[in-house]
């Protein structure tokens, strides 16, 4: 039954059938119906996340000690443009946020104003979708305060952050800026800030100054940086390429909970 | 084992939802090693506890310029070899694990999450199907659990030297086989889907133990890895032991169920 020959030819087979396996698995992952298919998974793992786990738990916070002394920059590191430019030379000090769309009261902060809003400080872990962690501190406004301000209308039912860095310079028009949005159960989370300190001192420009988001239960590129505009809708879809970020329209998940 | 009345009515030597599941782990297992080796290169880099120390990670693939061109480094703890074209560097290409070991085989961690993610919820389907099965049909207390007699050191001491001489008694399985499957069953395919998710932000919030477990979410990612090189080590051993034992009748019995029953009186050839 075990004679050799059998065993060449089944080693034969085999090698021949890894090799058309290996080509065929590239062609399958650029075919859209597998893409598409594959993307539903995304949609379980944030009803079983949401079903499963407290809407409310707090991400762990450490200790100052636990703060990472070579915290890694990501993503744009200084947006181009001599608008950006201003707004360091002079510190951000004619910066404003933009709060609006679905809201009833637009807002127009500067960053004194942000200062003087309801406020959070937590020491908490970066987590890079390519692997990595980093601790840092953060004190930021509470971002449930300031839509509380602005009163959000019914139909609101996410929040969209406008960034000040264009990360893709080949794509047109807005698709080459950044861009995140978070639904309405991360924005109203306890820790979800807008911050405008890290480790105790002012925002550094690498991290997103003047202002980042940190939304600590999702992985590190929801956390917008270079926060400028923030809109309140019903839906992200003609919104850049309509999957609710910049990344998300380059095919990563929309919930970054995992 | 058998039914000494109708012999026709005898087990098969696998069940049909063992051979079910056993052939959907091994498609969702190569799918999920391949695309976690692609989301491996998006950091081909492993660390203990929270965070990531980047200038002392405990492994590391990297490419740095030797002679007129670049060459391939693994380090894991202080030891550091050339692995050109195999790790650090392939095809002239900075990446962790080569082309060939990884789904997609092009750069894209983006399309790796969206397979390994796909996959991982077709593994914990298939394995509660059969965690469920095996505990509600008598499978693991039958073929699995090791009788008293078994675990006597000069039983182990005779099948230790059974297996070195390359003999299998055919049938039940032997006590280092139910030991081996016991601990890829119950250890390390669970210990896979824990510290899976004590990397993931979102259960780690809600469930702080995912990582704490481990000591960190880096630690979690560490172990993680390691598990998944352990069920590598293992599925070539579990290969290497059906090759020995006679690759065609293993490989039938797993497919057709086994051996079949002698035929009942006066039924047709």
């Amino acid at each position: 039954m075990t004679s050799i020959p059998r065993r060449g030819l089944l080693a034969g087979a085999g090698s021949a059938l890894l090799g058309l396996t290996l080509a065929g698995c590239d062609q399958i992952s650029r075919n859209p119906g597998v893409r598409a298919t594959l993307a539903r998974a995304e949609g379980l793992t944030m009803a079983a996340q949401r079903l499963i786990l407290s809407r409310t738990a707090l991400a762990r916070e450490f200790t100052p000690a636990d703060i990472s002394p070579d915290f890694r920059a990501n993503g744009s590191l200084r947006p181009a443009g001599d608008d950006y430019q201003a707004l360091v030379a002079e510190n951000f000090a004619n910066w404003r946020l933009e709060i609006g769309g679905l809201v009833e009261r637009p807002l127009s902060l500067s960053l004194a104003d942000l200062r003087a809003r309801p406020a959070r400080t937590q020491i908490t872990r970066h987590d890079c979708v390519e692997g990595w962690s980093s601790i840092g501190q953060w004190t930021g406004a509470r971002l449930s305060a300031l839509l509380e301000e602005a009163v959000l209308k019914p139909e609101a039912r996410y929040i969209v952050f406008h960034c000040a860095d264009r990360l893709d310079a080949f794509a047109e028009g807005d698709r080459g800026l950044y861009y995140e949005s978070i639904d309405l159960i991360d924005a109203f989370h306890e820790q979800t800030i807008l911050a405008y300190e890290m480790n105790g001192a002012d925002l550094p420009v690498k991290h997103g100054a003047p202002l980042r988001l940190r939304v600590e239960r999702q992985l590190g590129y929801k956390h917008a940086k270079y926060v400028m505009r923030i809109e309140a809708v019903e839906s992200f879809a003609h919104i850049a390429g309509g999957q609710g970020g910049f990344w998300e329209d380059r095919g990563y998940e929309w919930y970054a909970g995992i | 084992m058998d039914d000494p009345i109708n012999p026709a009515k005898r087990r098969p030597r696998h069940s049909l939802l063992v051979r079910l599941t056993h052939w959907v782990n091994v498609l969702v297992l190569l799918v999920l090693l391949g695309s976690g080796l692609q989301i491996f290169n998006a950091h081909p880099a492993l660390y203990w506890g929270h965070a990531s120390t980047f200038a002392e990670p405990w492994v590391a693939m990297t490419a740095e310029p030797k002679g007129q061109g670049l060459a391939g480094y693994t380090q894991v703890g202080g030891l550091t070899v050339e692995t050109t074209g195999l790790l650090g560097l392939s095809d002239g290409e900075r990446r962790g694990f080569p082309a060939w070991a990884t789904l997609p085989g092009y750069r894209s961690l983006a399309e790796g999450r969206r397979w390994h993610f796909f996959f991982a919820w077709l593994f914990v389907f298939n394995g509660l199907a059969y965690l469920a099965w095996g505990l509600a049909s008598g499978h693991f207390r039958r073929d699995l659990a090791p009788r008293r007699a078994e675990l006597s050191p000069r039983h182990l001491w005779t099948e230790i030297r059974d297996h070195l001489a390359l003999r299998f008694p055919h049938g039940h399985y032997n006590t280092l086989q139910k030991a081996a499957y016991l601990a890829v069953i119950f250890g390390l395919l669970p210990l896979m889907v824990v510290s899976g998710l004590g990397m993931s932000p979102g259960v780690n919030a809600a469930w702080p133990w995912t990582f704490e477990l481990f000591g960190g979410r880096q630690s979690a990612r560490t172990i993680h890895f390691l598990s998944a090189m352990a069920i590598v080590a293992f599925v070539l051993v579990h290969i290497a032991m059906v090759l020995a034992s006679g690759p065609l009748r293993q490989l039938r019995a797993m497919i057709t169920g086994g051996e079949a029953p002698p035929p009942a009186p006066g039924a047709h050839p």
